[in-house]
């Protein structure tokens, strides 16, 4: 694709030329497959939404319409997508505070999820014995939604933060126990009999061979717990107040402001969407070469 | 023969409640430095065997002596090239190698003499201008290389490879066959190989096990190799006494144990 481009500007150089002088692709020619691609890539969806803000337009705009228009969105809450960092005090602050408060409760919820689901996952793939025993509890419990957990962690915590924390605990961990097992569970026979022809000792079996090899399942399990982790915890700051996406969400419904609540939704799913993206890049970062054999 | 270096003693291995056993009383002893073939057709138990002597497989009955010892587990000193290389996809060519090398002779060796140990044996591969590729960056003939390098960094006293050409071509699979007569010649290790290849049995062996079909599977004749080494392909192909062999091994797999003709 490269060369091909390159040998038609250099044709039509010869055509339009009368010494017909080979010269080196400027950074411009060398540059133009990529954004040529890039614009590829970039054109069809920005059509799609250009569309569907169009009809939604149209849509909304009867006298009827109990939802307001990107336009009056816009009109009435540029100041929320222009300037997400205000802060006025209170609870009146710009998208970006509610959101990083958000962030903060999924990190360290998300973070404890991690280590406690992997931790129990390499046990459970690693012992019938654990697997018989926990397997039942775990299929039972991951069944039930995360907010029907919180008004039990608000009994037990008696505090909106840490209950919080604990529903995206509870939401996150299963799905990486339940990779993470089986990623254990599926360590090939080849690698077994490696490690028992080297007599490999059983820490270094496990650290050398089984996390290595579960690496790309645990990765797994971690990209579907923080996009799960993200959607329970707008859920639960509805519930639980205080700085954060969700209240803002439900303050704003409280406050009949639907141009916000819209807003909001927009920067949520745009959030969610780089929290996915950053763990997939870091499943590829981590597991180079494992997955592939 | 005094006592053999290694004896397989009348092992029957049995998986589950089948009524037969899939290897029924097989007995061989094999000298000190021998390089050994075991042929046969595909479910015979070839691969059974090796995995009895590599200590993977507990024998149902019987059992293997390597110098007198009895062993019932793997290790080291029978060192098992794999057939599909199994190498460890995360770790590259060298620390493939080194993890062995730092479990076997971790206590004996300083780590200079480590690392120096893991170069020597991927420079008997001629791997040593690849030492930081991974697996999945090398052909199939390079990962069976690494393989080798492996097994033998171990020191293995009975190196064991389970089919190790099978997956290669035609002209790789000469290349790295001539390594491993060189490097049997060079270490004079004993070699115990399950092949289903005339050609190659014929070409690296000194004995040559031929089984019987399965199940019920058993050693059916040994037959002796007896050509000069070093040995080389190209002068062998119109040796009389290799074609002898080679004829005496496909006689035996197509003519006595033939397989029953699939319709």
């Amino acid at each position: 694709m490269n060369a091909m481009t390159d040998t038609t500007i250099s044709a039509s150089i010869a055509a339009s030329t009368p010494t017909p002088l080979r010269r080196a692709p400027t950074l411009a020619d060398r540059m133009r497959p990529h954004v040529q691609h890039a614009l590829a890539v970039a054109i069809p969806p920005l059509v799609l939404l250009a569309l569907l803000v169009g009809a939604w337009e149209w849509a909304a705009s009867g006298p009827n319409a109990s939802l307001p228009p990107p336009s009056k969105v816009w009109e009435d809450a540029n100041e929320l997508i222009l300037n997400p960092f205000y802060d006025r005090g209170g609870l009146d602050k710009g998208l970006g505070l509610h959101l990083f408060a958000s962030l903060q409760r999924v990190a360290v919820g998300f973070a404890l999820s991690a280590v406690a689901g992997i931790a129990l996952g390499l046990l459970v793939g690693s012992s019938t014995l654990a697997m018989r025993a926990l397997d039942p509890l775990f299929q039972v419990l991951r069944t039930v939604p995360p907010l029907a957990w919180l008004p039990l962690a608000l009994a037990a915590f008696r505090e909106a933060q840490p209950s919080a924390i604990f529903v995206i605990f509870i939401t996150a961990v299963w799905p990486i126990i339940i990779n993470t097992a089986v990623g254990v569970r599926n360590v090939p026979q080849d690698y077994r009999n490696v490690a028992r022809v080297i007599r490999l000792s059983h820490p270094d079996w496990f650290l050398r061979i089984v996390v290595p090899a579960a690496a790309p399942y645990i990765f797994t399990g971690l990209r579907i717990g923080v996009g799960l982790s993200w959607l329970a915890i707008i859920a639960a700051e509805m519930l639980t107040g205080g700085v954060g996406i969700g209240f803002f969400v439900w303050d704003a419904w409280n406050s009949s402001n639907l141009s916000d609540i819209i807003v909001a939704l927009v920067y949520i799913g745009l959030v969610g969407f780089v929290l996915d993206r950053m763990m997939a890049l870091l499943a590829r970062v981590v597991t180079r070469g494992t997955s592939v054999q | 023969m005094e006592r053999a270096f290694l004896e397989i003693s009348q092992v029957v291995v049995r998986f589950g409640k089948a009524a037969a056993p899939v290897l029924n009383g097989v007995d061989l002893k094999v000298a000190r430095g021998e390089y050994i073939s075991v042929i046969g057709h595909s479910g015979c138990g070839k691969s059974t065997l090796l995995n009895v002597v590599a200590g993977l497989l507990p024998a149902s009955l019987g059992g293997v002596l390597l110098e007198g010892t009895e062993v019932d587990e793997p290790g080291p000193d029978r060192a098992v090239v794999f057939q599909n290389h199994s190498l460890l996809p995360w770790l590259t060519v060298y620390e493939n190698v080194r993890l062995a090398v730092d479990r076997t002779s971790g206590r004996a060796m300083s780590r200079a003499e480590r690392d120096e140990w893991t170069r020597e044996n991927l420079a008997l591969v001629r791997m040593t201008d690849h030492l930081q590729k991974r697996p999945n960056e090398i052909s199939g003939g390079m990962k069976q290389r690494v393989g080798i390098a492996r097994a033998i960094a171990m020191r293995p006293k009975v190196l064991l490879l389970d089919e190790p050409f099978g997956a290669l071509d035609a002209l790789t699979r000469a290349h790295l066959q001539d390594q491993v007569m060189d490097i049997h010649t060079r270490l004079g290790t004993t070699v115990m190989m399950i092949t289903h290849d005339v050609d190659e049995a014929v070409l690296l062996s000194d004995r040559i096990v031929m089984m019987t079909n399965g199940p019920n599977a058993t050693i059916g004749e040994v037959l002796e190799v007896d050509l000069p080494r070093p040995r080389d392909r190209l002068s062998l192909a119109s040796d009389p006494r290799f074609l002898s062999a080679r004829e005496a091994v496909l006689r035996f797999l197509h003519e006595r144990h033939a397989l029953p003709k699939v319709a």
